[in-house]
């Protein structure tokens, strides 16, 4: 090898190594990875499978995200058993996530991914990020943020699309 | 040479730079932590809003400006 071509490689290389993030976000007509793997706290509701799962990320310190608690606790009791509400929190600390839920009592379930395992290979975009997965796991729809009303309408839309 | 040379600039270079880092949307806690704002502090942040109007005139952008001796 010469001098001027190790002289790219090296250059090349360090420039990856540096810059290069790897991106594998979850996504629409994605399968949501097996929960069960990432040693979630919390207890995961049983069976997931053949239900429309919807599986928001949120955290303690997001305002969008407790606004959109009370339209998912809205949404778990108005489909009842037809449908699974999943939060899943991303907080460091433990006793914000518990102080958050005092505040903002649930219906629905929630766990914790303490080491930010499942939130790295989903990679949500903004907190929170929802899906919507169908019987099979499959992600159908994708909803970066909570826009109030609107955002409400289109889950009760997709998830109606999803029981039809 | 001429290699090394360019290695010991720019070595340092891709160092630095590699310590540059996207903040994940999960990892923003902390800078969502209200002693993150700028405007936490409505008495501290009225006596920098004098300070410049008083001092840089142009800054502030809060008042007229004044002359300098910040007695406005």
């Amino acid at each position: 090898m010469n001098t001027s071509l190790l002289k790219k490689f090296t250059v090349a290389a360090l420039l990856a190594g540096t810059f290069y993030t790897a991106s594998a976000a979850l996504k629409v007509g994605d399968t949501l990875p097996d929960l069960a793997s990432f040693k979630l706290e919390g207890q995961l509701p049983d069976p997931l499978k053949g239900k429309i799962v919807v599986v928001d990320f949120w955290a303690s310190w997001c305002l969008p995200c407790a606004k959109s608690f009370p339209v998912l606790d809205e949404l778990q009791k108005k489909y009842g058993d037809r449908i699974v509400v999943l939060a899943v929190n991303v907080d460091e600390k433990k006793s914000k996530m518990e102080g958050f839920l005092a505040k903002h009592s649930v219906s629905f379930a929630v766990v914790r991914d303490a080491e930010q395992k499942l939130v790295a290979v989903v990679e949500p975009a903004t907190m929170p990020t929802s899906f919507i997965l169908d019987g099979g796991g499959k992600v159908r729809f994708l909803h970066n943020g909570f826009h109030g009303e609107d955002t409400r309408k289109e889950y009760i839309s997709e998830i109606e699309s999803l029981l039809k | 040479m001429k290699y090394k040379a360019f290695l010991i600039l720019a070595l340092p270079l891709l160092i630095i730079g590699s310590g540059c880092t996207n903040v994940k949307p999960w990892q923003r806690g902390t800078l969502a932590d209200y002693t993150m704002r700028a405007d936490r502090d409505p008495l501290g942040q009225a006596q920098m809003q004098h300070i410049w109007f008083s001092r840089e005139e142009a800054n502030g952008g809060a008042g007229v400006g004044g002359g300098g001796c910040g007695c406005n």
